[in-house]
């Protein structure tokens, strides 16, 4: 595992909350090679977003990290200090924020904000020297070089987030935390702002985590899928092994549920709500939903285990071949 | 488009002052007081004088003021005279004007309300900042709650608090007056020393009253921009704590405090009767409140009249100034 760009081990995070602790993040493990696409599924509330940030290590009170290592190129970043984890961001790993609407600050021209991002990464560089380097960046995102000196009001929500996108990558980062890149955006310029982020991650050669909830958005754009339910990874497998072979009765129902061009008929919910994270049920998270849970599912709470083939699963009842 | 903006702007304060000015000149002129016959039988009575000629005299007054005109007539030369910024004698004080009076109180009140207010918002502000800023010091939580506790008292009350201990009890700063009584007034370092004294109370009732409002104000925004997407992709971006702070946090929490400060700058003016009586100090308040005493139609007219055109040019000046500092107004027309 020493060739990933990027390993999570046994991530834990936690929120206080006044009627007890919500493990929003418990034990996740998973790892990421170097030009891999890689994404994380699940509902509201299943700890994705809350992943991304602990990556970063930008969880604040009342949220807290309460274990679990992260390593980029084999740097340990829970050692490191403030001052350094601060350098890795954006420089080692970038993220690509969620709700592009708000994301840029509203006062600033978009030139400067590619300016400040560059300088306090150390790049103090001159007023021609910068210009230039920022009307080079902003076409790679697919902007016109004169958006530099637009404020964000006068962008469109696709050109929003393609600046983020020209933010993200300015320092050619080796990871890619895309936190639901397109979830305000319509159909058509989602997939356009995909096709710019799948080709700046090709250009970079870095690794790219999706986090979402669209199924059909990650089908279409990771190699590899991280299904999550109520803070833990219940199944990781190829993309096409996770929508052709589910194992997992969770990642099953999520795939059963999306429509489908052949077959018409009422579509196929998942029955019951998302647990509360501050009060899980005993065992697998997921038994009270899950239709063929058994007396060993409601006592014991499955570990991820491989099944022989290149994913695995945290089921007891997932056989060992398909 | 920006000179078109300015103009249309200018023309609504003109609006706002015309406007004004005519409700200054109608409302005393129906409320049915006679200032001159009143001030006239004040004057009877006070020297023990018979009443005889007292007719005459209100009449020979009433034609000096123009009071005996035709009541569109009085408003007409009113508004020529108010547009020179004439006010006319004042009542009590006459053969003085009222633009002398004004003139002569102005620079104590600027002076004064325009520092401490000032003052006030950057600390206030600063302060504010801070507090909602997680990693400041902790020690600075603990100004908080007196901050709070002296906002909520009155400042006319605070002040007599500091006139008790520091004027009386300790006597270490004077008690009254804008400056020591037979000093020599000039730019000179003995006057202007003289004059600071004489400001200090009246500036820390002000200062000390107000500076936990702007606090509360600027923490309570810093709080709600903390948590905008903005403020989590500055910090994802890897920028210095301090960039952060600054130029993402402060830059905008700070926008809805320069509104209130354009209109606390506004009101300073007519804002400090009660501190300026407490402190006999001799500014616009102080006047203000003696005209009203001796119903000195006049100069309550003129003061009151500086009052409006203040706050109307504190908003010309913020409306002006506000695009250049959230470039989310424009100046373009709604079409």
């Amino acid at each position: 595992m020493s060739r990933a760009v990027l390993e999570v081990r046994d991530l834990r995070v936690s929120y206080a909350h006044p009627l007890g602790v919500v493990r929003a993040v418990d034990g996740v493990s998973f790892s990421l090679a170097p030009n891999e696409r890689f994404g994380l599924a699940g509902e509201s509330g299943s700890g994705k977003s809350t992943m991304a940030l602990a990556i970063l290590r930008m969880i604040h009170p009342p949220g807290h990290i309460d274990g679990g290592r992260v390593f980029l190129d084999g740097v340990e970043l829970s050692a490191l200090d403030r001052e350094a984890m601060r350098r890795l961001r954006l420089a080692g790993i970038a993220l690509v924020p969620q709700g592009s609407m708000n994301s840029l600050n509203p006062v600033m021209r978009i030139g400067q904000q590619i300016a400040d991002a560059l300088a306090d990464h150390g790049e103090a560089l001159s007023r021609p020297v910068l210009d230039a380097r920022i009307a080079d960046l902003l076409p790679t995102v697919g902007l016109r070089p004169d958006v530099a000196s637009m404020y964000p009001h006068e962008l469109s929500g696709g050109m929003k987030q393609r600046a983020c996108i020209a933010i993200a990558i300015c320092l050619r980062p080796r990871v890619i935390i895309a936190d639901e890149p397109t979830s305000a955006l319509d159909v058509v310029v989602q997939r356009q702002v995909m096709a710019t982020l799948a080709r700046v991650q090709r250009d970079l050669g870095a690794a790219v985590i999706l986090v979402g909830h669209d199924m059909g958005l990650m089908a279409q754009f990771v190699d590899r899928l991280g299904i999550m339910y109520a803070g833990r990874l219940v199944e990781v497998a190829p993309i096409g092994a996770i929508v052709t072979a589910p194992r997992h009765p969770y990642t099953r129902a999520l795939v059963a549920s999306l429509p489908s061009l052949e077959h018409r008929g009422r579509l196929q919910g998942i029955p019951g709500l998302a647990p509360l994270l501050r009060d899980l049920p005993r065992g697998c998270a997921f038994h009270p939903r899950c239709p063929i849970a058994g007396e060993r599912c409601r006592q014991e709470t499955p570990a991820l285990r491989s099944l022989g083939t290149d994913g695995t699963v945290a089921c007891h009842a997932a056989e060992a071949t398909p | 488009m920006q000179a078109a903006y300015i103009a249309r702007r200018f023309g609504v304060f003109l609006l706002i002052v015309w406007l004004a000015a005519t409700l200054n000149f109608f409302l005393p002129k129906i409320s049915g007081q006679d200032p001159v016959r009143t001030k006239l039988l004040q004057q009877a009575a006070l020297g023990g004088a018979v009443q005889s000629g007292m007719e005459e005299m209100v009449k020979e007054y009433n034609t000096r003021f123009g009071l005996d005109r035709p009541l569109l007539a009085q408003y007409g030369s009113y508004l020529y005279d108010t547009a020179h910024l004439d006010f006319n004698y004042s009542i009590a004080n006459y053969p003085r004007t009222v633009r002398e009076l004004i003139i002569e109180a102005l620079p104590w009140t600027v002076g004064l309300l325009a520092t401490t207010t000032l003052l006030s918002f950057t600390i206030g502000t600063l302060l504010g900042a801070l507090l909602a800023w997680p990693r400041s010091p902790r020690w600075l939580r603990t100004l908080m709650p007196p901050l709070w506790a002296l906002h909520a008292i009155p400042f006319f009350l605070f002040g007599l608090i500091l006139i008790y201990l520091f004027a009386f009890q300790v006597q270490w700063l004077p008690m009254f007056g804008g400056y020591s009584p037979g000093a020599v007034q000039g730019f000179t370092w003995r006057f202007v020393s003289d004059v600071a004294m004489h400001s200090i109370l009246p500036a820390l009732s002000i200062i000390l009253v107000s500076v936990g409002g702007w606090a509360l104000a600027m923490r309570g925004m810093m709080v709600t921009t903390m948590g905008e997407d903005y403020v989590v992709f500055a910090e994802a971006e890897g920028l210095r704590a301090t960039t952060v702070f600054l130029r993402y946090c402060v830059r905008n929490a700070i926008l809805p405090q320069t509104t209130a400060l354009a209109l606390a700058l506004g009101q300073i003016l007519s804002g400090a009767v009660l501190v300026e009586v407490i402190f006999g100090f001799p500014g616009i308040g102080a006047l203000l409140f003696q005209a009203i005493q001796e119903n000195d139609q006049f100069l309550i007219q003129g003061i009151v009249f500086t009052v409006i055109v203040a706050l109307g040019l504190a908003t010309l000046v913020l409306d002006i100034v506000y695009p250049w500092l959230d470039p989310r107004i424009s100046y373009r027309k709604l079409s």
